[in-house]
C-alpha cells in the first residue's frame, strides 16, 4: 500500500515538473530548428542551428528593445525604491492620524485596472511630450511599482527592533539618519529582493508599452516579441520568435532561480497583511 | 553631574494611567535604583527621564532646567538597553562612536574618547569586531561603552542584566559598581526587578508600586525600616516573615514582621511550629515551619544545621527587630 | 517592549513632546513625494479617464471632445416609427459579451489555479529527495514573461504544426487537428489553460508559505491518532491555511478581471475571448472612439472597486498594522 502511494506521489511530482518545464523546453528546441524542421513535430532535439538567434540578434531593433527594457525597468525601480524607503519608514515606524488611510490608498492604487488610467495617461504623456520615448513608460510604470515597493518595504521595516531605533534616538539621530545609517544597512537584502520583483514586473509590462510606443526603436521586449512578423503577412516566423523568447527568458529565469528564497519571502511578505 | 527633580509626574497611555503622580529628587552623582514588581511603572519612569516617553503631566527638571520639551539627545543622557541594542552592521568602535560622530566631534577627539572608554571596560581588543562576534557579556560592555563615550550627565540603565546568565550577571554587576566609583560625578538611574541588584548597587532605592512611590531610602534604611508590608516583603531575600492573628495581636498590631535571621530556634521559645522543609545552602540553613500562618515561617540558622521535616520546634523573635504594621499595611511607629 | 513600541508610535496627545513632533514632521516630509507621485500617475489619469467617458473625444483629436454626459454609457433615440434605439456601452452586446467572457475566465481560471496551487503546495511541503529542484521547476512558468508564455503556447497550440495537436492525435484524444486559438469554441479554454499554467506557481508559493508555518507536531499528533490523511487535510490543514489562500484568491481575481496581455497576444480579434480590457483598448486606440473606450474603462474600474470594497468590508483587513503593534 505504501509502495503504491509512493509511486503515485512521484508520478504526480513528475507530472508537475513536466508541465512546468515542457513549454520552455519546447521553445528552446524550436529555436534551434530552421526551415522544414520547424514544420515537423519533434519531441527531442534534432538540430542545433543558431540561425534563428543570429537573425534575432542581427535584426535592427531587437537588441535595441532589450536595451530599452533594461533602461526603463532599472530607472523605474530605482525611482520607486528611493521614494518607497522613506515612505515605508513613515508608514511603519511613526504613528500618525491617517496612516491607515494612506495604506488603504496605496493598496487601492495597486488594484487599479491599468486600462482605467490609460486614457488619462495617454493625454498626460502627449502633453508632456514624452510619447514614444522611454520616459512615458518610466512614468506610467510607477503606478504599479511604487505601491508594490512601498507595501513590501513597509512590511519588512515593521520587523526591525524598536530598541535599535531608540538607541539611535538617544545617540541624537534624526529620522533621516536613522533611515540611512541604521535601517538601510539592515534592510538591503529586502531592498534587493523588492527591487528584483519590481524589475520583473516592469520588464513584463505590455499594455502601456504597446500604447505609448510607435516605432521599432523605442519598443520594449514584450512589445517587440508580440509584434515580430515574418516576410509575408501569412508567414509567422516561429523559429525566430522562439529564439527571441529564449533570449529574453533565460536571464530572468536564471535570476529567479538564483534568488529563489528571497523572492518567495518577498512575495509572501507583500501578500501577508494584518 | 545632574540633579534630577520629578514634580508630580504623571503618565497615561490613552485612558490608562501608568504613573500616578511621582515626586522625587535624585542627587548629583547618586546611583538611584528603581525597583518594583512588573507593571509598577519603573521602566516607564526611566523612559520619561530619558525623553523617549513624554509625561502627560508634571515637570522634569535637570539641574533646575525644565527638560520636558527636550529630545533625548539634548538632555545629556545616555541609555543602556536590556537587549543591548547595538547596531549590528557597525563595529564595536563605530557603535561607540556613533553618537559622538552625529554631534560633530572631530576624528581625533572621537578616537580618544572611544579608546578611553574601551580601556575602562576592557574591550579595547574588540574594537574592530562586529556585535554578532561577541558574547553576551561583551555586548553589554559595548553597550555601556557606547553610553560612556557620550559623556552624559545622567546614565540610564534599563534592566541591563536580565539577558545575562547568572554567573555573568554577578560579574557584570561588579563592573557596574566599579564604573560608578570611577565615574562618581555621573548621576545613574538603574531599573531592575531584582532586589539583589538593587541592594548591591544602589546609593538609594526607590520602590515603586502601581505607578506610585512606596518608599525611597538607602538599601539599609529600606531593609531595616520598611514603611509598609509591601516594601518589607519586597526587599530582602528570603522575604520577611509577616504574621497576622494572635502573634500580631500580642504586640497590638495587625501584622507583625520579623526577618528570618532574627528568629531563633530555642526549646523555650515563645512560638511553636512544625518543620516542613529545610534548605541547606552550606553557609546558612533556612528552616521552613508551619506556625499556623498563611505561609510557612522562615528561620535562618547559621552553618550547616538542618532540621528534619515534621519535627516540632519552638522559636522566638529578637524583640529589637520586630516590625509592626496596621491593617492597611503601613508601619506603626 | 510593548511599552516601548506603544510610545514611539503612539497617537498624538496633548503635551506632545518635541521628539514626537519631530518624528511626525519627518514622516510627513517622507510621505509627500510618494503621495505626489501617485496623485500624478494614478489619481489624475483616472479622473481624466472618467472625464473622457463623458465626452465624445476621438484619438485623433484629443482636445476637441464635447461633453455628452452619460451618452457613452446609455443613450436612446426614438425613431419616427416609434421604435426606440438604445446605444451606449450598457446597451452594447459586445460589451456584455466582454463582461461575460471576463467573468467566466476569472471564475474558472481562479478556481483551477487555487485547486492546482494547493495541490502543488502540498507536494512541495512534503519532504522528498529533489524537492529543491521541483520547487525551482515550478517557479519557471511564473518567471517567464506573459507575452513569451503566450507565444510559446501559441506555438504549441498551433493547429498545423502544434505539438499539442500532435500529442492529442497520437493519444487518440481527438480525431482531427483543432485550431485552439482561432476556433471560438476552444479559444477561451486555451486562454484559461495558459493563464492557469502561468499563475498556479504564485498561488502555490503563497500556500506553501502558509503550510510551512503549521507546526509539525500537529501532523504528528494526527499520525499517532491514525486519522485518515484526507480528513486531516480538510479538518486540520485547510482551516489553518485558509487566510493565505484567500489572499491569493483575491490577488488572482483582481488580476484576472483586468487581464489584457494574454488575450491580446494569444487570441487576438477573437470575440470568444475578448475581455473588458481588450475591448476598451480597441475602442480607445484602434477605433478612435476615445470617449467610448473611456466609458468602458470606467465601468471596469467600478466593477473592480465594488469587488475590492466588498472584500475589505467582509474581510475586515487590518491594514495599518494596528493590531500587531
Amino acid at each position: 500500500m505504501k509502495l503504491l502511494s509512493n509511486i503515485a506521489f512521484y508520478l504526480l511530482v513528475g507530472v508537475i515538473v513536466l508541465i512546468s518545464v515542457f513549454p520552455f523546453y519546447y521553445a528552446v528546441l524550436t529555436s534551434f530548428e530552421t526551415g522544414t524542421a520547424i514544420f515537423q513535430v519533434n519531441y527531442l532535439p534534432v538540430s542545433f542551428d543558431f540561425a534563428n538567434y543570429w537573425s534575432v540578434l542581427g535584426a535592427r531593433n531587437f537588441p535595441r528593445s532589450i536595451l530599452n527594457s533594461v533602461f526603463i525597468a532599472t530607472l523605474t525601480v530605482a525611482f520607486a525604491l528611493v521614494l518607497a524607503v522613506t515612505a515605508a519608514y513613515a508608514l511603519s515606524r511613526v504613528r500618525f492620524k491617517g496612516r491607515g488611510a494612506v495604506l488603504l490608498g496605496i493598496l487601492a492604487v495597486s488594484m487599479f485596472p491599468q486600462i482605467a488610467v490609460l486614457s488619462g495617461l495617454f493625454e498626460l504623456v502627449r502633453f508632456l511630450g514624452i510619447f514614444n520615448t522611454p520616459w512615458a513608460m518610466i512614468m506610467s510604470y510607477t503606478i504599479f511599482t511604487l505601491p508594490f515597493t512601498v507595501w513590501v518595504l513597509t512590511t519588512f521595516m515593521r520587523e526591525l527592533p524598536v530598541e535599535l531605533e531608540e538607541a539611535a534616538i538617544v545617540d541624537g539621530a534624526s529620522p533621516w539618519v536613522i533611515i540611512t545609517q541604521v535601517f538601510l544597512p539592515l534592510l538591503w537584502p529586502a531592498i534587493v529582493t523588492t527591487g528584483l520583483l519590481a524589475f520583473i514586473g516592469a520588464w513584463n509590462e505590455f499594455l502601456f508599452a504597446l500604447t505609448f510606443t510607435a516605432s521599432e526603436t523605442t519598443r520594449t521586449v514584450p512589445v517587440a516579441i508580440a509584434l515580430l512578423s515574418g516576410a509575408s503577412e501569412f508567414e509567422i516566423p516561429w523559429g525566430t520568435i522562439m529564439a527571441a523568447s529564449v533570449i529574453v527568458t533565460v536571464p530572468i529565469v536564471a535570476l529567479v532561480l538564483i534568488f529563489q528564497r528571497k523572492i518567495v519571502s518577498g512575495l509572501t511578505a507583500g501578500s501577508v497583511k494584518g | 553631574m545632574a540633579h534630577i527633580k520629578l514634580e508630580n509626574i504623571r503618565k497615561s497611555f490613552g485612558a490608562f494611567e501608568v504613573i500616578k503622580g511621582v515626586d522625587m529628587e535624585i542627587r548629583p552623582g547618586e546611583f538611584m535604583v528603581f525597583v518594583g514588581p512588573s507593571g509598577c511603572g519603573k521602566s516607564t519612569l526611566l523612559r520619561l527621564i530619558s525623553g523617549l516617553e513624554d509625561a502627560t503631566g508634571g515637570d522634569l527638571l535637570f539641574d533646575g532646567e525644565r527638560v520636558n520639551d527636550l529630545v533625548p539627545s539634548k538632555r545629556g543622557i545616555a541609555m543602556v538597553f536590556q537587549s543591548y541594542a547595538l547596531y549590528p552592521h557597525m563595529t564595536v568602535f563605530e557603535n561607540m562612536a556613533f553618537g559622538l560622530k552625529l554631534s560633530g566631534a572631530d576624528a581625533g577627539q572621537l578616537k580618544a574618547r572611544v579608546t578611553e572608554a574601551a580601556r575602562m571596560l576592557q574591550i579595547d581588543h574588540l574594537l574592530e569586531r562586529l556585535p554578532r562576534q561577541l558574547s553576551g557579556g561583551q555586548r553589554q560592555r559595548v553597550a555601556i561603552g557606547r553610553a560612556i563615550t557620550r559623556n552624559p550627565r545622567v546614565f540610564l540603565f534599563d534592566e541591563p542584566l536580565s539577558n545575562l546568565d547568572a554567573a555573568l550577571r554577578v560579574s557584570t554587576r561588579i563592573e557596574i559598581a566599579r564604573l560608578h566609583k570611577k565615574m562618581n560625578d555621573t548621576t545613574m538611574v538603574y531599573v531592575t526587578h531584582d532586589q539583589v541588584e538593587a541592594m548591591t548597587l544602589a546609593d538609594r532605592i526607590c520602590v515603586l508600586r502601581d505607578g506610585k512611590v512606596e518608599q525611597i531610602g538607602t538599601p539599609l534604611e529600606l531593609y531595616e525600616q520598611p514603611n509598609s508590608t509591601f516594601v518589607a516583603g519586597f526587599i530582602g531575600s528570603p522575604k520577611m516573615n509577616l504574621l497576622n492573628g494572635e502573634k500580631a495581636g500580642a504586640y497590638s498590631c495587625h501584622t507583625l514582621g520579623i526577618r528570618s535571621e532574627h528568629l531563633e530556634i530555642d526549646e523555650s521559645g515563645r512560638w511553636e511550629g512544625r518543620v516542613i522543609h529545610s534548605e541547606n545552602l552550606g553557609s546558612d540553613t533556612y528552616v521552613y515551619a508551619d506556625a499556623g500562618a498563611e505561609e510557612p515561617v522562615v528561620i535562618r540558622q547559621q552553618g550547616n544545621r538542618p532540621v528534619a521535616p515534621d519535627t516540632a520546634i519552638r522559636f522566638s523573635p529578637m524583640e529589637a527587630h520586630l516590625h509592626r504594621f496596621d491593617e492597611s499595611g503601613l508601619r506603626l511607629r | 517592549m510593548a511599552i516601548a513600541a506603544e510610545s514611539l508610535m503612539a497617537a498624538p496627545e496633548r503635551g506632545i513632546s518635541e521628539l514626537r513632533r519631530q518624528r511626525q514632521r519627518a514622516a510627513m516630509r517622507f510621505l509627500l513625494p510618494m503621495i505626489v507621485a501617485l496623485l500624478v500617475v494614478a489619481a489624475w489619469p483616472l479622473m481624466r479617464t472618467i472625464y473622457f467617458s463623458f465626452t465624445n473625444t476621438t484619438l485623433s483629436n484629443l482636445d476637441g471632445g464635447e461633453w455628452v454626459g452619460l451618452g457613452n454609457y446609455l443613450n436612446w433615440r426614438t425613431l419616427s416609427s416609434g421604435r426606440v434605439i438604445y446605444r451606449g456601452v450598457l446597451a452594447d452586446p459586445q460589451w456584455w459579451n466582454a463582461v461575460w467572457n471576463t467573468v467566466c475566465f476569472t471564475v474558472i481560471s481562479v478556481s483551477l489555479e487555487t485547486v492546482f496551487g494547493v495541490v502543488v503546495a502540498l507536494v512541495l511541503n512534503a519532504e522528498f529527495r529533489g524537492r529543491a529542484l521541483v520547487r525551482a521547476a515550478v517557479l519557471i512558468p511564473w518567471a517567464i514573461p506573459t507575452i513569451v508564455s503566450a507565444k510559446m503556447w501559441g506555438w504549441m497550440l498551433n493547429d498545423q504544426f502544434g505539438i499539442i495537436n500532435d500529442m492529442a492525435l497520437s493519444l487518440g484524444l481527438i480525431s482531427q487537428k483543432i485550431a485552439w486559438t482561432a476556433n471560438p469554441d476552444t479559444a477561451m479554454a486555451a486562454v484559461i489553460m495558459v493563464d492557469v499554467w502561468k499563475t498556479t506557481p504564485f498561488v502555490a508559493l503563497l500556500t506553501l508559505a502558509a503550510l510551512q508555518t503549521v507546526p509539525r507536531e500537529v501532523y504528528e499528533a494526527t499520525r499517532i491518532d491514525g486519522i485518515n490523511p484526507i480528513k486531516v487535510f480538510f479538518r486540520v490543514t485547510l482551516p489553518l491555511i485558509r487566510p493565505a489562500i484567500l489572499v491569493a484568491v483575491i490577488f488572482r481575481t483582481l488580476d484576472a478581471l483586468r487581464m489584457f496581455d494574454l488575450v491580446y497576444v494569444l487570441t487576438p480579434n477573437s470575440a470568444a475571448t475578448r475581455t473588458m480590457s481588450t475591448l476598451a483598448r480597441e475602442n480607445l486606440i484602434d477605433f478612435d472612439k476615445f470617449g467610448y473606450g473611456s466609458a468602458q474603462s470606467t465601468l471596469l474600474f467600478l466593477i473592480i472597486a465594488i469587488f475590492v470594497v466588498a472584500y475589505l468590508k467582509l474581510g475586515r483587513l487590518d491594514l495599518s498594522g494596528e493590531a500587531r503593534r
